[in-house]
């Protein structure tokens, strides 16, 4: 018996060291190289011969415009999801608290739309918005996110509202506050978690986008994703430069990693119960 | 409060707290949505359209071998990364649970490469695969990696899978750690008084109470595989020699590169069809569930 359970434990541990190489060990070879010049890369890619410098960081820094990207990435997440989050759940409190049959019908309508594949809107989306001249706009990024984003989000909002008291509310609407200031001042608060999922879950997705804003935004008005994908594209044959670009877009999600770990981890976690 | 609450002021609410963002909702996805089932019954080449066409486009798309090809790469590659990124999520999760040291920072490892984003995934691995694994190949004489995956029609699909699973498999780990945290400890102590082995204990107490984790990682992983688009175009691209061209990356092709709008809504329109399927099935699935 004894034997056999530390056979098991020397298995385990063999498993374990395999699966955390193959996870690891792409990320390890990524930051290495990075630091490197490019001939030494050619000449032996695993090791850390030749001299190591932020050169590559310096150079990848300025030829994919960093500062602007990262702006633009910046921008259209923050605004994006802080929309929805505006939206989605001031939508949701509406069809959670009054159920008539036009406000059922269009819950059902949001929620059967969560099926529809992008593809399946892509190619009219672009016509429909590149007719109007609506392409090539942050602000019209946004606005499509809010559009793409909106029946997961309200969703998600509705089945926490439908789960809390309104005596709250009641008692705040005899007091004389209006709807609008009931919403905001005791519904909300009481959100905070689910707020709190879909908030991180959003931000992952619109951050990480490449799709969408590949379709709608122009040159200077690019994202991150745009800009390592053409960066990327341009350095091929140059992996020093490459990897320090590719570190450059990886730096700041992973900063948000840090200090999120939990609400990341959290928000996945209810999200993908609900 | 809610209940006696007159039209006239309902009007007013709807439009303080609905009218704007079912507006965004109605002219982003619902009219596009429509209008491109229409097109799709239509010559539309791209800018305009003079007649109806009935199924022609969908013809033209079924008689596509390129398509065929495609939907068929698509189905083999959903069948083998959903049980791949589901496989190596759940036993990560396991060993996460172990009493193992490092636990936290073994999890974050495991994380980390979701929250990057398919393009600079595929770009990572591009540089893994063409150079590193190239280069530990001729160091090692292990033919596996004398080539480059990439070039290679068969092994660039695995390629993909492998990539698949490095993406995936952290996010159903916290899932199915969830699962996991939520089996009450007095059962397993039960079992292990009871002499049951580890290895029983996983399969005939643990793995039962976690059906449902195992429904949600499923059925997300399905959806995943369908819809990948960014690591199919950052890593291979399609190629070599459009082996590896998943059908969203198809349906794309077909419209942006070669113009071919009113096939390709067409193939949109079947690839739909075959993801309310899908989900379909899951409804169901979970309706039942419920009701047990």
């Amino acid at each position: 018996m004894k034997g056999k359970r530390s056979l098991f434990m020397v298995f385990k541990w063999i498993i374990a060291l395999l699966v955390t190489a193959f996870f690891a060990f792409p990320l390890v070879f990524l930051v290495i190289n990075s630091f490197r010049d490019k001939m030494d890369i050619v000449d032996n890619p695993l090791s850390f011969s030749g001299t190591l410098s932020f050169q590559n960081f310096i150079n990848a820094f300025d030829r994919m415009e960093y500062l602007r990207s990262f702006t633009n990435s910046l921008v259209v997440t923050v605004c994006s999801a802080v929309a929805i989050m505006f939206f989605a759940s001031m939508l949701a409190f509406f069809l959670a608290r009054f159920e008539t049959k036009v406000n059922k019908t269009i819950f059902y309508v949001l929620v059967i739309s969560m099926i529809v594949p992008f593809q399946a809107i892509m190619i009219p989306f672009v016509y429909i918005y590149g007719q109007l001249h609506l392409l090539n706009s942050m602000p019209a990024l946004m606005f499509y996110y809010l559009g793409f984003g909106l029946s997961l989000t309200t969703f998600m909002y509705h089945g926490f509202i439908k789960r809390l008291s309104v005596s709250l509310e009641e008692a705040a609407g005899i007091e004389g506050a209006s709807l609008f200031t009931i919403f905001w001042k005791v519904v909300f608060p009481q959100l905070k978690p689910i707020t709190s999922t879909t908030f991180v879950l959003n931000v992952l997705w619109f951050w990480n986008d490449y799709l969408l804003p590949s379709l709608v935004l122009i040159q200077k008005s690019r994202t991150l994703p745009l800009a390592t994908y053409t960066f990327f594209g341009t350095f091929t044959s140059d992996y020093g430069i490459a990897m320090a670009g590719l570190m450059l877009s990886m730096i700041p999600i992973i900063i948000f990693y840090i200090f999120m770990q939990k609400n990341i981890v959290g928000g996945i976690t209810d999200g993908a119960v609900k | 409060m809610y209940l006696n609450t007159n039209f006239k002021q309902k009007m007013k609410y709807f439009l303080i707290f609905a009218a704007f963002p079912l507006f965004a909702f109605l002219v982003v996805l619902i009219i596009p949505f429509l209008l491109g089932a229409t097109l799709s019954f239509t010559n539309w080449n791209g800018v305009q359209f003079s007649k109806l066409v009935g199924l022609q486009n969908y013809v033209n798309a079924l008689q596509d071998p390129r398509f065929i090809g495609s939907m068929l790469l698509t189905f083999k590659y959903v069948f083998f990364s959903v049980i791949l990124v589901n496989v190596v999520g759940f036993s990560i999760a396991l060993l996460v649970t172990s009493n193992i040291r490092g636990k936290n920072i073994l999890r974050s490892i495991f994380f980390v490469p979701n929250l990057l984003g398919g393009v600079l995934l595929g770009f990572i691995w591009q540089f893994i695969f063409s150079r590193i694994l190239v280069y530990f190949g001729e160091a090692t004489n292990l033919p596996l990696f004398s080539n480059s995956w990439l070039v290679d029609p068969n092994m660039a699909f695995w390629a993909m899978v492998v990539v698949t699973i490095w993406q995936q498999a952290g996010y159903m780990m916290l899932i199915y750690i969830a699962g996991i945290v939520g089996i009450s400890s007095d059962m397993i102590e039960a079992a292990s008084i009871d002499g049951a082995s580890p290895i029983r204990q996983l399969f005939q107490i643990k793995m039962p109470l976690m059906a449902q984790s195992f429904t949600i990682c499923l059925f997300m992983t399905l959806k995943n595989a369908f819809m990948m688009f960014d690591v199919n175009l950052a890593l291979t691209k399609g190629g070599p020699y459009n082996a590896t061209e998943l059908i969203t990356l198809n349906i794309y092709n077909d419209a942006f590169l070669n113009q071919n709008y009113g096939t390709a809504q067409a193939k949109a329109i079947m690839f739909f069809i075959v993801v309310s399927v899908i989900a379909l099935i899951q409804v169901s699935i979970s309706k039942r569930k419920e009701l047990d």
